[in-house]
């Protein structure tokens, strides 16, 4: 909780300009003085490196679209004459591609902490749900974006993935020509997904404004999952946790630099850097890595509409987690038993990447991948719909700590502070 | 104790503006890259240099050639082309300039310095005006009062060397930098 501002204009000029448009009383109240719980861990300096993820992709791709052409005879050679003839051109598209991999990785990263800490239980459930929306605007996004390129890899995905449409009864193959502007992918469909790519992340924006005011009504969570009590529980954001996020936002942009420069497409698939042809199918079609886990599901599915509702609904299913999880206690850190599960969730997760990014008839030590990813299908759902409801109602959590200052300071913190 | 104070306010103050030293090095550092890519890139500044076969312009014939987007007069005076131009006097020009990107910026407008072979005059085709691209003046379709050309937008005309005679325009059509490379081609820029 914020509680009233604490700002003090104190040039004429900031006077001025308080009573007329007070943003530097709003960048005071949550960036400057916020109290924030002094036990935050790295797990909860994720959210800004997500920000600055934004602000790159947003950076590095309107820097893009001065070059790019989004015309189908044009579009690959572009992205060539970026790579080649553009000055920094190869720096601002691997920044741009690396990028979007850094984004989903931080944004499971994030993810897993909010299912870890139990951020999503009340009050927290609006921040959750409004999570899952950018989530699934990434995912539009960054499909949108692989398209762009229209390599075999770009074309391809594109037509696998609006083909699903194609699987919704009665009206799918409209829809499916609706999408693609034509009776397939092609240059109609690429011109509508750079107007939509460039269109997205304005609109991720303005929503990740939405999950940092809701954030601010009831305050961050922490890894013991239980409220701040007092202000001995808090410290000011800054310096602690501006310095905090700026410190492993370093290490963060040296991991991304790693890439960009010695590694720039270990994420990539070589497919890629072959021109789209209509009429060569490349002989594995697979998604970016971030998309894999789902794309398995798909494909654990023999068939075509079933396929589609367990990939969708395996997204929809976690905007219930805030009411499925029935348990008091929002930490893992004091639930044995969840604990145990959450680290199983994770192992399916990786598992069905794995699978995803794996032809469909492959097999590792005599077993078909493909059961593989129907176990860790059924995982997935399990934990959701059985596993969360059950265990927080016959667990028995350890013993809460008294308050957040009383874990981190010690007995002293029973005494009185400056 | 003053001594132990003095030095930790010091170190601390080092550190703060060595860190803020090393922060505006790397901001420029990343800066630099999204500037620098407005540039021309390496296909436009390919396109800076273009070479022209001159062996098919006859007397009294011109070409345009598109260089650095523009239009490039590409002409082959008559003798008698020639000598009007030699004969006017560079003091009685609306600009006495030449306007040579061969030659220094203060070098007059006379007929020697607007081409280096006498034979070959070699324009950027771009009226001094508002840029329109003026019609050449030939003796079977005469363009303006000077023979050599007439802009239609604003009714600027230019002489046998391309300067400036009447009309609103205010400078010489401009001689681009050229280099003959053989005798029958010319690389301009």
């Amino acid at each position: 909780m914020s509680g009233p501002s604490t700002y003090n204009p104190k040039s004429g000029f900031e006077r001025w300009l308080d009573t007329r448009l007070p943003l530097p009383r709003l960048l005071h109240d949550t960036i400057h003085t916020f109290p924030t719980p002094r036990n935050l861990n790295i797990w909860y300096t994720f959210g800004g490196i997500l920000t600055f993820c934004l602000a790159i992709q947003i950076v590095t791709g309107i820097v893009l679209a001065m070059h790019y052409v989004a015309n189908a005879t044009l579009a690959f050679d572009s992205v060539e004459s970026i790579m080649r003839d553009v000055n920094y051109g190869w720096l601002i598209r691997y920044m741009h591609a690396n990028g979007a991999s850094m984004f989903f990785l931080a944004v499971y990263i994030h993810m897993f902490r909010g299912l870890y800490y139990g951020s999503y239980k009340a009050p927290r459930e609006l921040i959750w749900i409004i999570g899952v929306i950018i989530y699934l605007l990434m995912m539009a996004t960054a499909f949108f974006g692989y398209v762009l390129p229209w390599g075999q890899m770009s074309f391809w995905g594109a037509t696998v993935i609006t083909n699903l449409f194609s699987a919704i009864p009665v009206v799918g193959n409209h829809i499916a020509t609706w999408l693609w502007g034509d009776f397939a992918v092609g240059d109609a469909t690429l011109n509508r997904f750079f107007s939509l790519h460039y269109l997205l992340p304005f609109i991720i924006a303005a929503v990740v404004g939405l999950h940092i005011w809701a954030l601010h009504v009831p305050g961050n969570n922490n890894p013991l999952g239980i409220d701040v009590r007092s202000p001995q529980d808090t410290v000011p954001f800054h310096p602690y946790y501006t310095v905090k996020d700026a410190f492993y936002l370093v290490l963060f942009v040296i991991f991304f630099a790693i890439f960009v420069f010695y590694a720039p497409n270990f994420f990539g698939n070589p497919d890629n850097y072959q021109q789209a042809n209509p009429l060569v199918t490349p002989p594995d079609i697979v998604p970016e890595w971030y998309l894999l886990p789902f794309y398995a599901m798909l494909r654990s599915i023999p068939n075509k509409l079933l396929g589609v509702i367990v990939m969708f609904g395996a997204i929809a299913s976690l905007v219930f987690i805030p009411w499925l999880d029935t348990s008091r206690v929002r930490s893992c850190r004091f639930r044995p038993l969840m604990k145990q599960f959450f680290w199983a969730f994770l192992v399916a997760c990786v598992l069905l990447g794995y699978c995803g990014g794996q032809s469909v008839d492959a097999a590792r030590f005599g077993i078909p991948l493909v059961w593989v990813a129907r176990i860790a299908s059924i995982y997935y759902y399990v934990f959701f719909w059985l596993i969360l409801p059950i265990v927080g109602l016959i667990e028995t959590p350890k013993k809460l700590p008294a308050s957040i200052a009383q874990s981190v300071l010690g007995d002293s913190a029973a005494a009185p502070a400056e | 104790m003053a001594a132990t104070t003095h030095d930790a306010g010091t170190r601390r103050d080092f550190l703060y503006v060595a860190s803020g030293a090393m922060g505006a090095v790397g901001v420029a550092a990343i800066a630099w890259p999204f500037v620098d890519q407005m540039n021309p890139s390496t296909a436009a500044l390919a396109l800076a240099s273009t070479e022209v076969d001159l062996s098919t312009v006859q007397p009294g014939q011109q070409v345009i050639v598109k260089w650095r987007g523009h239009p490039l007069f590409v002409r082959r005076r008559t003798p008698a082309e020639i000598a009007s131009a030699k004969a006017v006097d560079v003091n009685s020009l609306p600009d006495p300039l030449a306007y040579n990107d061969n030659l220094a910026d203060n070098a007059p407008a006379t007929d020697a310095n607007r081409a280096i072979k006498p034979e070959w005059l070699i324009l950027i085709g771009v009226c001094t005006h508002l840029g329109c691209t003026p019609t050449v003046s030939t003796p079977q379709m005469p363009e303006g009062d000077y023979g050599g050309w007439l802009c239609h937008c604003h009714g600027s005309q230019y002489d046998t060397a391309g300067r400036i005679r009447k009309g609103p325009a205010p400078r010489n059509l401009q001689v681009p930098p050229y280099s003959f490379l053989s005798a029958t081609r010319v690389k301009v820029g």
